[in-house]
């Protein structure tokens, strides 16, 4: 097994993301079997290789930075859990 | 006029039918509507009909052509794969997490296809944000293949190839991002284009992994996907990959011959992992293309083993990243009476995602993580240098790179679900024209044990032309597109 229990817990913590303790064995055992399989890159040679930015190798274009949206927020948060007076709710942070 | 009905009619048969004045795009959009009603239950290929909406929009559109204002697609029936958001309908990506959410937006290529008369009968099921071979990653359930229901129609774009190749509709929209249009095309004996890496815009369009997504659409004729890809190519300010070049005429470009067509044929595609029948129907359709005057040649692929695993590092690395948007706070699932902001977050995305989604989120943060970020992440984009330098060189010889698309035919359902690495290696030969950006197509070849085969076809960047060509000119020697599953043909 290339991962350890505590490394995928502490992955999960960083990605932000609940993985129930039932479910813990079989995702440290999957990802393992992912991880060894894509460490088969570490044979490649790629001395003096440049990484791809982009696959046509074109660069990211700038626009003006001018309003181009009209104001739609109460459409968008009929999308959303909890909205009050156009805020977005969540658990109290600060107390 | 035809005597095929019209379920039977490929895009382009409709679109001459409708502007002869055989039938209305009102009686196609409900003669549709009504064999999806009837036949879906057994395939579950629509996560949602949006009946009502599509027949408004036939009615517009005979009435746009009555007047004189009949766009390329006008009264066409499509199905849109439920990755693209279409404005005031919901729109799933196959998960739970966005299994409420009402798109307040059209996708670009919604738009377009809205503006030139297409008529959206519905959205059709997928792997779970597109993560996935097979389609049983969906929230919404497996889709069974028409031809084996006990099989799997591939994936991501599954209820889009099931959906096509059930007659449902002539022609649904895919992604593809390692596979995931050609693949599910091969898998069900459909047509299925992936465009050059950034001919299609992608926005709108729910994103998995931004550097090889890409839009493109499955139908029953190389000729239909000519004529829906003039309407969704183009530049797009709203995606800032998206590229300004320009949209030549590609259904007046399939005219043509395969004589003196370099046709490159790559020595890995046939070694020890391909069915031996698959192979033998790929090799059935090169002669084909060599008696017509095509030249085959053969062309090294080095790198090509390295794809998958290259593959298994980038694109889990961008979902992990595009992904981290959900976050149960301004749209998708949320969990209930959460302690706190972390406990909202890590509950809300857990809960939310299914377990493949899970799986390449915690690989891809891995993969970018303090520690591993150059081992991984950065080697990988060096090796795929690597695997786009072998397909430039390979193309300073070559028209079109030929080979299978999919290393087996159809698989069972539940066969490959235990083991994430193979069914990963089910797009070995597909992931290479993502990772370099080329456009690629799979075209029906043959049947292996009864199941179909597909015949992958790449090109160089921007030459959907010739690729379209060779594969239309391909299909007026052959018939093997016009095979209907025996319960819906």
């Amino acid at each position: 097994m290339s991962l350890e229990k505590e490394q995928v817990q502490h992955i999960a913590m960083l990605a932000r993301l609940k993985v129930a303790d039932d479910d813990l064995p079989e995702t440290v055992e999957k990802l393992s079997k992912i991880v060894d399989f894509v460490d088969q890159l570490s044979q490649a040679d790629t001395k003096d290789v440049v990484p791809m930015a982009h696959p046509l190798n074109q660069s990211q274009r700038l626009r003006a930075d001018a309003v181009t949206e009209t104001n739609e927020r109460d459409r968008y948060q009929d999308n959303a859990a909890q909205v009050r007076d156009g805020l977005y709710l969540v658990p109290k942070v600060i107390e | 006029m035809t005597d095929k009905a019209l379920y039977q009619q490929s895009m382009t048969e409709l679109a001459g039918g409708l502007a002869a004045g055989d039938f209305s795009a009102e009686e196609l959009t409900r003669t549709l509507l009504e064999r999806i009603e009837s036949m879906d239950s057994d395939l579950n290929t629509i996560v949602t009909l949006t009946a009502d909406r599509a027949l408004d929009a036939a009615r517009d559109a005979d009435a746009a052509r009555g007047a004189g204002d009949a766009g390329a697609l006008n009264g066409l029936p499509l199905l849109h794969k439920d990755i693209f958001c279409a404005r005031d309908v919901r729109t799933t990506c196959g998960s739970r997490m966005l299994e409420n959410f009402v798109s307040p937006y059209d996708a670009t290529i919604v738009e377009r296809i809205n503006r030139a008369g297409g008529v959206m009968l519905g959205k059709t099921n997928m792997d779970e944000f597109a993560m996935g071979s097979s389609n049983e990653t969906s929230y919404f359930g497996d889709v069974k293949n028409p031809w084996d229901l006990a099989r799997s129609p591939g994936g991501s774009s599954g209820g889009s190839s099931a959906a096509v190749a059930a007659r449902f509709a002539p022609v649904a929209t895919g992604t593809d991002t390692g596979g995931s249009i050609r693949q599910p095309a091969a898998l069900t004996g459909t047509v299925g284009l992936k465009p050059t890496y950034g001919r299609v815009s992608r926005y709108g369009m729910i994103a998995f992994a931004s550097s090889l997504d890409q839009a493109g659409m499955i139908c029953r004729s190389v000729a239909d996907a000519a004529l829906m890809l003039g309407v969704m190519a183009g530049y797009d300010e709203r995606d800032s990959t998206c590229i300004d070049h320009p949209v030549p005429d590609y259904v007046a470009g399939l005219d043509g011959s395969l004589k003196g067509v370099r046709v490159g044929i790559v020595k890995q595609h046939f070694d020890d992992g391909l069915d031996a029948e698959t192979g033998e129907q790929v090799r059935e359709a090169l002669k084909v293309m060599e008696a017509q005057g095509a030249e085959l040649r053969e062309v090294d692929l080095p790198n090509l083993d390295l794809s998958v695993p290259t593959y298994y590092v980038v694109a889990p690395a961008e979902c992990s990243s595009n992904l981290s948007r959900f976050d149960g706070v301004r749209f998708g699932h949320r969990a209930d009476n959460p302690e706190d902001l972390l406990d909202l977050y890590c509950r809300s995305r857990g809960e939310g995602f299914g377990a493949e989604v899970r799986r390449r989120i915690l690989t891809g943060t891995y993969v970018l993580s303090a520690g591993y970020y150059d081992a991984y992440y950065l080697k990988a984009q060096q090796v795929r240098q690597l695997i786009a330098d072998d397909f430039r060189k390979a193309f300073a010889d070559v028209d079109v790179i030929a080979g299978p698309t999919a290393p087996t035919p159809a698989f069972r359902l539940g066969e490959k679900t235990d083991d994430p690495v193979t069914m990963y290696l089910n797009d070995i030969y597909t992931i290479g024209a993502n990772l370099a950006g080329l456009p690629g197509m799979s075209v029906p070849c043959g049947f292996a044990g009864g199941l179909p085969v597909g015949l992958h076809l790449v090109a160089p960047h921007f030459a959907e032309e010739s690729l379209l060509r060779t594969g239309h000119q391909y299909q007026q020697l052959t018939d093997w597109h016009d095979r209907a599953p025996e319960a819906y043909a």
